[in-house]
């Protein structure tokens, strides 16, 4: 997967800050005073169960809800203050399917496009860019309902990068996915990373998608419970794997942190 | 787990500002969302068959089983007596815009439990001109089946003045706006799609049946003095008097100032209830995540 050209970082800033961000549904609090950063271009896994925090997470960041009690920054620009700017920023890829699947491929596209103020022929241009790099070429006039799970992640990917974002957001992007789809997203997402120079906040409760050089931030219902290499993560646990250290944070039995560097 | 990594850092940046977006974008922006809604229109055939066929039934049976019964007087804007086809068809109009209006707003909710206002809700553009070119668009769909319905009418012998056609253009505008908004609105209380039919139960058929649309108001007046003043609470009422003042060349006046106070009411409600920092979409737990 090839992005169309190398991403902006910004001036030095941060890709994503989050600071103190607490979020409830009515009584139910969802996310409490959590806080990290990801550095451009770096892979970061957002852990947790079902339950964690990690779409409410999402949620906030893609600014779906306001951010009421801290602060969340995209390239320094604040997603309250300044929504436009950030989301420009971004890419998301969704855990719910969000293509439309009366429309095809190409109009599903298009459409994004259009939402990012692309026009038709620039649009054109990048959709066929990128639908090649998913090997999907002969499948732009396909309505997105004949499309398999795989085939319209993939497609939500490429929406995803359409507007050529800095960074990345997935929630489970792999749910429901076979192993060599999960395995092909992954690895493309990690291509993105190093030859484009985007950073990617990959939300997942699947351990094996975490490798030794990522970022990892570990939530458990709705409190950070640890941030760092994962390697430091699993040193500060007391686990003796990333599994463990998993397993262990997310029945409360250890907290750790170490400082996000890329 | 409180101490952010890098916040010091964060702090002293400048953010860098992407070139603002221009009228051209915006224009962009508005065309992607009426494109495709109408893609969604007409890929869904029973909806495009259903929003001619229910008009057109009342046109053809229910306008001709009670063209005997129910006698229309000469009433402004008519200047001499009128089939009673020819009443009730700037209240069938209404009636397409209406359905419209919610059938739209049932597919903001429908798109919301699917995912893809998610979609809608992302794009950097202000909040506001997202909802409003959705109304637009919704809109738009709306207009396209009120002239497909006025084309067959036409064949059937219920004719307007030619002129009428173009001069109640603005006014289905107005009043879809008006009905789209509302639509709007509604859809942000809704949170689940199976709650829809209650709106349309508690909206639509009130709506349609508390106005002028299928009796004229003196009759109602007559009949019941507290349905008069229901009739006349309702915002509907003006939508179709407007329209059909329209289809004559003329404006009615009140009925213009109540449709236009009414949408930008609805739309004001609308694009705060759908405003993450306000509305009522944010006290809502999202669905389609675990997380």
């Amino acid at each position: 997967m090839q992005h169309a050209r190398t991403a902006k970082t910004g001036n030095g800033a941060a890709a994503l800050d989050v600071a103190g961000v607490s979020h409830s549904y009515g009584p139910k609090r969802a996310l409490n005073d959590v806080s990290f950063s990801i550095a451009p271009a770096t892979f970061t896994a957002l852990l947790g169960l079902n339950g964690a925090g990690k779409t409410t997470l999402f949620s906030l960041i893609s600014h779906l809800y306001d951010t009421r009690q801290g602060s969340i920054r995209i390239f320094g620009h604040d997603v309250s203050r300044a929504s436009g700017e950030a989301l420009r920023r971004v890419g998301i890829v969704f855990q719910a399917r969000t293509l439309d699947l009366d429309l095809s491929v190409y109009q599903n596209l298009s459409y994004h496009a259009s939402l990012h103020g692309i026009g038709r022929h620039e649009a054109r241009q990048r959709i066929a860019a990128l639908i090649e790099t998913v090997d999907m070429q002969g499948r732009q006039h396909d309505k997105a309902r004949s499309l398999s799970g795989g085939q319209m992640r993939r497609i939500e990917i490429v929406r995803a990068l359409l507007h050529r974002p800095s960074l990345l957001l997935l929630d489970e992007a792999t749910v429901g996915l076979d192993i060599q789809s999960r395995a092909g997203i992954l690895a493309a997402i990690r291509k993105l990373v190093e030859t484009e120079g985007i950073g990617v906040l990959w939300a997942t409760h699947l351990i094996d998608e975490v490798e030794d050089g990522d970022q990892v931030v570990v939530l458990r219902q709705g409190d950070l419970v640890a941030k760092g290499k994962v390697a430091d993560v699993v040193k500060a646990s007391g686990a003796a794997s990333i599994r463990d250290a998993f397993s262990k944070l997310s029945r409360g039995e250890a907290a750790a942190q170490a400082e996000i560097s890329p | 787990m409180s101490t952010p990594a890098m916040p010091e850092k964060v702090a002293a940046v400048t953010p860098v500002k992407s070139g603002a977006f221009g009228f051209r974008h915006y224009l962009i922006c508005l065309k992607g969302v009426v494109v495709r809604e109408g893609l969604r229109f007409l890929h869904q055939r029973e909806r495009f068959i259903s929003s001619l066929v229910r008009p057109l039934v009342w046109l053809f049976i229910f306008a001709a089983g009670f063209r005997q019964v129910l006698g229309v007087s000469i009433i402004p804007p008519y200047k001499t007596y009128v089939l009673y086809e020819v009443y009730i068809t700037p209240g069938l109009c209404g009636m397409i815009l209406l359905f419209s209006g919610m059938q739209s707003s049932l597919s903001m909710v429908y798109d919301r439990e699917m995912g893809n206002m998610r979609i809608l809700l992302v794009s950097p553009f202000p909040r506001w001109y997202l909802l409003v070119s959705k109304m637009l668009a919704g809109v738009s769909v709306s207009i396209a089946q009120v002239y497909a319905f006025l084309i067959v009418a036409w064949f059937w012998g219920v004719k307007a003045p030619p002129l009428g056609y173009l001069c109640v253009l603005p006014a289905l505008f107005l009043s879809g706006m008006m009905l789209c908004a509302l639509g709007m609105l509604l859809s942000s209380m809704i949170k689940q799609l199976e709650n829809f039919a209650g709106i349309m139960n508690f909206v639509i058929f009130p709506g349609y049946f508390a106005s002028p649309a299928l009796y004229p108001l003196w009759r109602i007046q007559e009949a019941s003095p507290l349905l008069y003043k229901l009739c006349l609470a309702n915002p509907f009422t003006y939508a179709v008097e407007l329209i059909r003042f329209a289809f004559y060349g003329q404006i009615d006046w009140v009925s213009l100032g109540v449709v236009a106070g009414c949408t930008l009411l609805f739309l004001g409600g609308a694009i705060i209830a759908y405003d993450p920092s306000r509305g009522l979409i944010t006290r809502k737990q999202g669905t389609g995540g675990n997380g």
